[in-house]
């Protein structure tokens, strides 16, 4: 019961990496074109995923451990929050974006404009996939413990 | 205009399977079935943000809940229903269906909201001076991520909040049975 066929973890250990650079992909361009934070973080999520479900639950943690996508899921929460913070302490007002305003206008439709945007798309995409990630590996590694309760 | 009908049928059909089937797992794909058909519909209003989030969240979802239906030994449901209670089920749904024929009949026609009508809405505001105030091309992201980003910030709070239940909830060891063992 480790994981699926040889068939599936070889396509699965040749598409991963694919799809973990879509996720980069739509992060990083999602001020300029459709997707964002909240979509990419979701493929990231699902790159894991197809690992655990092809290789099965222990692989999977050896690639990214429960304590370590926790801290990943807070240093995302964290993240967002700073820039909220920041745009209060440079800007005057929580969550302004300061960057576009004062200090890094930039051109539009390039990849470094709208300021503070691509920063909150990173930090979102940095907690939505780690925090889903946690949530199916809970899921699926969580068994009731029966023989713990007969001992009591 | 075809293509919605056709597609909400579809959905309809498909969440009525999932309510009255058996098998548990056809209920859980009749869901992912719905999903789909949402996705490809707002695809098709021309909202390919929302149709993107929603066709990768369906997915994970759909594989979440098949491997918690196969992981468990409840894939049948049985039982039947009172009389009574579907009797009154149906007579509140088809109260609610002629109230909700009434009040669709007093909205604007499909495809001009009431906000484009309205001079100085929020809405149009974004619309017009969205890319000069964010400098951000893809509309959307301006406004989920600077005009309302405290949505945003309530969103990934409800998020990680719902996690911290989860591991909390699901976790392997009690503190309790920790400290029993090292005793």
């Amino acid at each position: 019961m480790k994981g699926m066929t040889i068939i599936v973890k070889t396509v699965s250990s040749w598409v991963k990496i694919f799809i973990f650079l879509f996720g980069i992909y739509i992060i990083i361009t999602g001020h300029l074109s459709p997707g964002g934070g909240f979509a990419g973080g979701v493929i990231l999520a699902s790159s894991y995923v197809l690992l655990m479900l092809a290789f099965g639950g222990e692989f999977a943690q050896k690639n990214l451990s429960l304590p370590a996508a926790s801290r990943l899921d807070c240093l995302g929460a964290l993240l967002f929050a700073l820039i909220a913070v920041l745009g209060g302490v440079f800007g005057g007002v929580f969550f302004v974006n300061f960057l576009y305003q004062k200090y890094l206008p930039g051109t539009a439709l390039h990849l470094v404009s709208a300021g503070t945007i691509p920063l909150s798309n990173i930090a979102i995409g940095l907690k939505v996939g780690a925090c889903l990630f946690l949530v199916i590996l809970v899921l699926s590694v969580f068994r009731p413990d029966i023989s713990g309760n007969k001992q009591e | 205009m075809a293509i919605f009908y056709i597609l909400l049928l579809f959905m309809i059909i498909a969440a009525i399977i999932a309510v009255e089937t058996d098998n548990l797992l056809s209920a859980v794909i009749c869901v992912g079935a719905i999903g789909f058909g949402g996705s490809l519909m707002f695809l098709f209003l021309r909202a390919p943000d929302i149709a993107m989030t929603q066709i990768v969240v369906e997915v994970l979802g759909l594989i979440i809940l098949i491997r918690a239906t196969i992981a468990r030994d409840l894939t049948f449901i049985s039982g039947d229903r009172e009389f009574f209670e579907m009797v009154v089920s149906v007579v509140i749904i088809l109260v609610i269906f002629l109230a909700g024929v009434n009040i669709f009949r007093t909205l604007p026609d499909f495809g001009t909201p009431v906000f484009a009508q309205t001079l100085g809405a929020a809405s149009q505001t974004y619309i017009r001076e969205g890319l000069q105030k964010t400098g951000a091309a893809n509309l959307v992201s301006s406004v989920i991520l600077d005009f309302r980003g405290y949505d945003t910030l309530g969103e990934a709070t409800v998020l990680f909040t719902s996690v911290i239940g989860a591991t909390v909830i699901l976790r392997k060891n009690c503190r309790k049975a920790v400290e029993q063992k090292e005793l």
